[in-house]
């Protein structure tokens, strides 16, 4: 197993992550498409962490961790309140941020 | 001829101008308070006048005396003061002006006294006669160009003084706007003078001009034209005079028919030493006024409204006028000379069918008088006068002054002499037609008088009170006299020496006595005609419709209006709306397109953003994608 | 006494004057009116003590005051007034007071406060105060701009039917030209600084040497900008919109002291410190006044609303300003300086009798008066005397003016002097046009009640004795008695006195007025290489060396 064994896992999740984002309807599910995106850039900090042999790519990947957690937080809430306006959870039922 | 300073009363001779102001602003101002005296004062300040005025000429002896009153505007090298030149042209005029103007102003007292506005009438009357004097009196051409708008602006409030009347009050803006074509020309004329000369007083102007080149001068002498045909109604403005007869009679007396009208003649006259030196502008002042001497004539012979037949009348006269000073040197005093017998008969004229109207409830449609000899003794008598006077009648006031002019116009050789010979006799011909016909149509004849507007009683004629009759009066005496005194008893021309120099003694080319016998031959010939055709038979209340095509063009003055209309008035209105539009949608247009371009690219941007989480996410991975690649395309390069 | 501050408190009392007032509580509407007059009467005061303080034949700058202000870019707080400025603030002094009282009795728009009105006014004062009393080009940039503000409410919060849309209109026409001024007062600094040390200072500014190239693209910048304010063709068409929506207070601050700003930076700005430009640019404005001249003059006879009319007259008559400026002779200049004073004056008062005409009728339609002199005799003389003054006929002020710059401007530019002659029969037509259709004839439209106005359009008056006739003109006559036009009240002959009496003496005696401005004219004519002693005219007196003596 080589570093580009885990970047190639990476990119792979990101992917999938990304694709999620782009096709699904479902907020809770783009939701957990993000959360995929963010751990698979996770992988690729730690995975250089461990290449160039320092701390810092773990700590920034606590950070991306601290700030997903709040992020589910708020975003939950938005899509609770979302869905208990509209009876939806589909992100193409609400298009009021617009111009 | 020096010019000196002015001395004892003659220094006062500001008084002249300001007195019949003061009066205007005292009426004006004074309000309703005035009502009951207003025309008293308005008369009193102008007979006031008229004493200064001949108190100032006995002083004068043939003297110019120059009164300073105080810089009106002196920038850079424009240095204009406000001075009078008292000098015996200008003494003449303002004999006239005042003279004339105080008899009218008396007359008004009687034919105004049922108007409710008759104290504005007065101050208005005052008004002019302050221009008037303004521009006779001024010793530069701002001051002439002052008085000569300051005419115009009572002129137009006195064609409008029956503004309820539309057509009263457009009568008095066609004057206004015509006399203002008029004006530019004497504008630029002031504009080509300071630019030429460095001045614009009369003695500046005068003693340089010979400096200039020759065709300058007549540029000067073309200019000054035109502002004199705007305000006396010559060729090719003379169709606003007509018009303005809409203003009370006794407006068209003082204003239109004596005094504003020959300002023309005077400005001409004035600028002697400018036109004794282009001969051009002589040849051109020439043909104006026979051409309008003709025009003015035949109009005449057509109208069946009284004062438009006196208006043409008018027209036609100071056309005689307008010859006589395009002859020059020897043809200034008789112009003069006519200008003053006319202002004394032609208001007489006036006055006399102000008289009728008053009687005939305001009609003016000669078609609607006849037989009115009887009820108006006086008026007859003295209308009669001046009728005498105005055809040339011998030894009465027109055929002396007329005579004059017809003899120089002869006199001035070659086949042009003959050719303006011709129309001035041709036009004294059908001067005694029109003036008989309107004689017949009005006092002679059956009574053919009907109520002036529908319900209204038919009138009964009565002479009118002996404050209107006086006035009249004593213009007929000046109808009968006034022609024998300038010319045999006090020559005008000697008397007028210190202006106009002594003109060079002419070869007559036809004697005056032949001339004096064919002009009257041919008066008498006019009067036959007019019997002819309209004193021997019964007088139709309708104007014929089935006319020749002369006569119809007479009743339309020539197609003066016509012309003037569809050569600018209708051009113009075109002109307006297609720059309104140009304005509003062109310019205007291009304004609020281009706010419009930038809110409506703005709106179109804005449409990008549809709110759908998913559109934006697909945008951000499309400017991933660019971004590596870029970052790619940078790293490989 | 020379040392006094006349300026400043001309700008300082009207603006704590207009922050007085908008304190004011509501109820309190009089107080505010009250204090509006008489700190404009005071700031008039200080303008005629300032007048009498300055000497016509003194430095060009009197009455100077200066305080650093960023020192870093070398702009200071200067102020100081010649002649021209001093006139211009005569103006302001004398038409400020009148406006206040004009608008006196002014029923208030919607729920907007009347004491915001006064305040507004009075701010406005102050900044045009500053405008022409700044000899710092920064300072005067930021007043010129800063003007803006409270005209822009003036006529979005307190205007016609069509006010937002004017007061962006005319602030967005302003912002443009003052930001390319911007640009152009910036560049001038540049160069100031490459050629020692830079400033903002109108005298040192004046004194060093531009060249030519540059010139060229410094007098654009600051001539658009007042190309703008004195609306020339084609970049007028806001003036229209926004003197039609204005109250008649602010079009008559607009249009009678606003505007100037554009001519008076024509003389103070673009001639002595960019001569060369000017003489190259000249046969161009001069073109664009010339046509100026025609085309509002045309425009004006086409409209149908009065405000817009006499919006239209206005930018005729900056066609005569700005030929009289561009004429480059003293006599033109002067000219030029006396028509914008008189402008003010004939033009504010043209544009307070057609608002006392609205205030009556409820209409700016010109269709909708007719015979109003009939009714109202002192109303109709005041429009007349307007509207003479306004046609520049002689014995009112604007004919000295519109004379001067006409025989000022033919000695060196005679075709565009003729054409803009041809101009004045023009200004006879829109004016007389005017008068007659409002005030001649019969009583028509507003003033003429229904009832009685339709018989005398030509139906023939209803006959007795048949039923439905009667009735119908009972009906008629109950519900629609005849709008008496009222004439003039006490306090409009207050406004209006001042403003006739101006007109007319100035018509008769400007003497002083000339004599007030003709140094500093002569001092901007010889900055643009013309002769300050005058026109020489082509043929000398004596004859001696003349081409046309032969």
């Amino acid at each position: 197993m080589t570093l580009s064994h885990y970047l190639v896992l990476a990119a792979i999740l990101f992917t999938i992550g990304a694709v999620g984002v782009l096709v699904r309807r479902n907020a809770i599910v783009v939701f957990m498409c993000v959360e995929l995106m963010l751990n698979s850039v996770n992988l690729t900090l730690v995975t250089f962490a461990r290449a160039t042999g320092t701390v810092d790519g773990q700590i920034m990947a606590f950070f991306v961790m601290v700030v997903a957690a709040a992020e589910v937080v708020v975003g939950l809430a938005i899509i609770m309140s979302i869905y208990r306006t509209r009876r939806s959870a589909s992100v193409d039922d609400a298009n009021l941020l617009k111009y | 001829m020096d010019t000196v300073p002015a001395d004892g009363l003659l220094s006062a001779s500001w008084l002249l101008i300001a007195l019949p102001l003061a009066g205007a602003a005292v009426l004006l101002l004074g309000g309703k308070r005035t009502d009951r005296w207003g025309h008293l004062l308005g008369t009193a300040t102008i007979a006031a006048s008229f004493v200064l005025a001949v108190a100032c000429t006995f002083q004068l002896d043939d003297r110019q005396v120059a009164v300073d009153l105080f810089t009106f505007i002196d920038s850079g090298n424009l240095d204009v003061q406000a001075g009078l030149l008292f000098d015996p042209l200008s003494a003449v005029f303002a004999l006239l002006i005042t003279g004339v103007g105080a008899l009218i102003h008396v007359y008004s007292i009687g034919y105004m006294a049922h108007d409710p506005r008759r104290r504005r009438f007065f101050a208005y009357l005052n008004l002019f006669v302050a221009a008037m004097l303004l521009l006779v009196l001024g010793d530069n051409y701002v001051a002439l160009y002052v008085g000569w708008e300051g005419v115009g602006l009572a002129s137009y409030l006195l064609i409008a003084f029956w503004h309820e009347r539309p057509a009263a009050a457009t009568a008095a803006k066609k004057a206004f706007i015509m006399n203002r074509v008029g004006d530019v020309g004497l504008a630029l004329a002031i504009f080509v003078m300071f630019t030429q000369l460095g001045t614009v007083t009369y003695e500046g102007v005068f003693g340089s001009v010979g400096l200039l080149a020759g065709g300058t001068v007549t540029a000067i002498g073309l200019l000054l034209l035109l502002g004199a045909c705007g305000k006396s109604g010559q060729f090719p403005l003379q169709a606003w005079l007509p018009d303005a007869m809409e203003g009370p009679t006794p407006v068209s007396a003082l204003i239109h028919a004596a005094t504003m009208v020959t300002a023309g003649v005077y400005l001409i006259a004035r600028s002697a030493p400018i036109f004794d030196l282009t001969e051009t502008a002589r040849t051109v002042v020439l043909c104006v006024g026979a051409i309008t001497l003709m025009i003015g004539a035949i109009a005449g012979c057509a109208f069946d409204d009284i004062k438009k037949v006196l208006a043409y009348s008018t027209v036609s006269q100071i056309g005689y006028m307008f010859l006589a000073v395009g002859l020059g040197p020897i043809g200034y005093a008789a112009a003069i000379a006519h200008l003053l017998t006319h202002g004394f008969f032609k208001a007489g004229l006036f006055l006399g069918a102000g008289s009728v109207m008053h009687a005939m409830d305001d009609q003016v449609d000669m078609r609607r008088f006849g037989g009115l000899a009887r009820k108006l003794p006086v008026t007859f008598v003295t209308f009669g006068l001046g009728y005498l006077a105005l055809i040339g009648f011998p030894f009465l006031s027109g055929y002396w002054t007329k005579d004059a002019i017809i003899e120089a116009a002869f006199d001035r050789g070659g086949a042009s002499g003959w050719v303006l010979g011709g129309v001035a006799v041709l036009g004294a011909g059908l001067t005694a037609f029109y003036m008989t016909r309107l004689m017949f149509m009005t006092f002679f004849g059956r009574p053919r008088w009907a109520p002036s507007e529908p319900g209204r009683e038919t009138p009964h004629p009565h002479e009118s009170p002996p404050v209107m009759t006086v006035p009249m009066i004593v213009l007929s005496v000046g109808s009968i006299a006034a022609g024998f005194l300038l010319v045999q008893a006090f020559p005008l021309d000697e008397w007028l020496e210190p202006v106009f120099g002594v003109p060079e003694e002419a070869e007559h080319v036809v004697a005056p006595a032949v001339v004096g016998i064919a002009v009257t031959v041919v008066m008498l010939l006019g009067v036959l005609a007019a019997w002819l055709f309209v004193g021997r038979r019964e007088v139709p209340v309708v104007a014929p419709a089935r006319v020749s095509p002369v006569t119809r063009a007479a009743r339309k003055a020539l197609y003066a209006d016509a012309i003037n209309e569809s050569l600018f008035m209708r051009p113009g209105q075109w002109l307006t709306r297609a720059l309104v539009w140009v304005d509003n949608r062109g310019v205007d247009g291009a304004v609020n397109g281009l706010a419009a371009g930038l809110g409506g690219s703005s709106a179109r941007l804005g449409r990008a953003q549809t709110g759908f989480v998913r559109t934006y996410a697909l945008g951000m991975l499309g400017g991933a994608v660019l971004v590596v690649g870029a970052l790619l395309a940078v790293t490989a390069g | 006494m020379s040392d006094f501050p006349f300026l400043l408190l001309m700008i300082v009392v009207p603006a704590v004057g207009a922050a007085v007032v908008a304190a004011l509580p509501r109820g309190r509407e009089l107080l505010g009116k009250q204090i509006s007059l008489g700190v404009s009467l005071l700031v008039l005061l200080l303008a005629v003590l300032a007048t009498a303080a300055f000497d016509a034949g003194g430095d060009r700058f009197q009455l100077t005051s200066s305080v650093s202000w960023i020192e870093d870019f070398g702009v200071s707080f200067a102020l100081g007034v010649d002649g021209i400025a001093l006139v211009m603030l005569l103006l302001i002094g004398v038409l400020v007071p009148v406006v206040v009282g004009a608008s006196w009795d002014d029923a208030p728009v919607g729920t907007r406060s009347t004491t915001t009105f006064f305040a507004w006014i009075l701010l406005l004062e102050a900044m045009m105060v500053g405008v022409f009393a700044a000899t710092d080009v920064f300072l005067f940039y930021v007043f010129f701009e800063a003007m803006l503000v409270p005209m822009y409410f003036l006529i979005g919060s307190f205007g016609g039917p069509r006010r937002q849309y004017a007061a962006v209109k005319f602030f967005l026409y302003s912002l443009v030209g003052g930001l390319i001024m911007l640009a152009a007062v910036i560049g001038l600094y540049v160069v100031s600084a490459q050629q020692g040390e830079g400033s903002f200072a109108f005298e040192v500014l004046n004194a060093i040497d531009i060249d030519p190239d540059v010139q060229k693209l410094l007098f654009l910048g600051f001539f658009i900008a007042f190309a703008i304010k004195a609306p020339l063709v084609p970049l007028h068409t806001w003036l229209p919109d926004a003197g039609a929506e204005a109250p008649i207070g602010g079009a008559v601050l607009l249009v009678g002291v606003l505007d100037k700003v554009g001519t008076f930076g024509f003389i103070r700005y673009c001639l002595p410190l960019f001569p060369d430009a000017s003489r190259d640019f000249a046969p161009y404005v001069l073109a664009l006044a010339v046509a100026g001249v025609l085309y509002a003059a045309l425009l004006a006879m086409g409209q149908s609303d009065m405000k817009r009319l006499v919006s239209y007259t206005s930018i005729a008559h900056f066609g005569f300003i700005a030929l009289g400026i561009f004429a480059f002779t003293t006599e033109s200049l002067t000219g030029a300086v006396l028509y914008m004073v008189n402008h003010g004056i004939a033009t504010g008062l043209l544009f307070l009798v057609v608002g006392m005409m609205i205030a009556r009728g409820g209409s700016r339609r010109i269709a909708d008066y007719g015979g109003v002199a009939a009714q109202a005799p002192a109303f109709a003389g005041v429009f007349l005397i307007a509207g003479l003054a306004s046609l520049a006929l002689p014995g009112t002020n604007s004919f000295v003016s519109e004379f001067l710059v006409l025989i000022g401007s033919y000695p060196t530019r005679p075709v565009f002097t003729i054409i803009a002659t041809v101009g004045i029969i023009l200004a006879a037509l829109y004016v007389l046009l005017m008068y007659q259709r409002t005030m001649h004839g019969p009583a028509r439209g507003l003033m003429a009640a229904p009832g009685a106005a339709r018989p005398a359009a030509g139906e023939p008056a209803p006959a007795g004795g048949h039923g439905t006739t009667t009735a119908t003109a009972t009906a008629t006559a109950t519900t629609a008695t005849a709008r008496r036009f009222a004439d003039l009240s006490r306090r409009e002959i207050a406004v209006v006195a001042p403003l006739v009496a101006l007109i007319i003496v100035l018509g008769v005696y400007p003497q002083p007025l000339i004599d007030l401005v003709e140094p500093a004219v002569a001092d901007t004519v010889s900055d643009v290489g013309g002769d300050p002693g005058g026109v020489t005219p082509d043929v000398d007196q004596n004859g001696a060396e003349t081409e046309a003596g032969n």
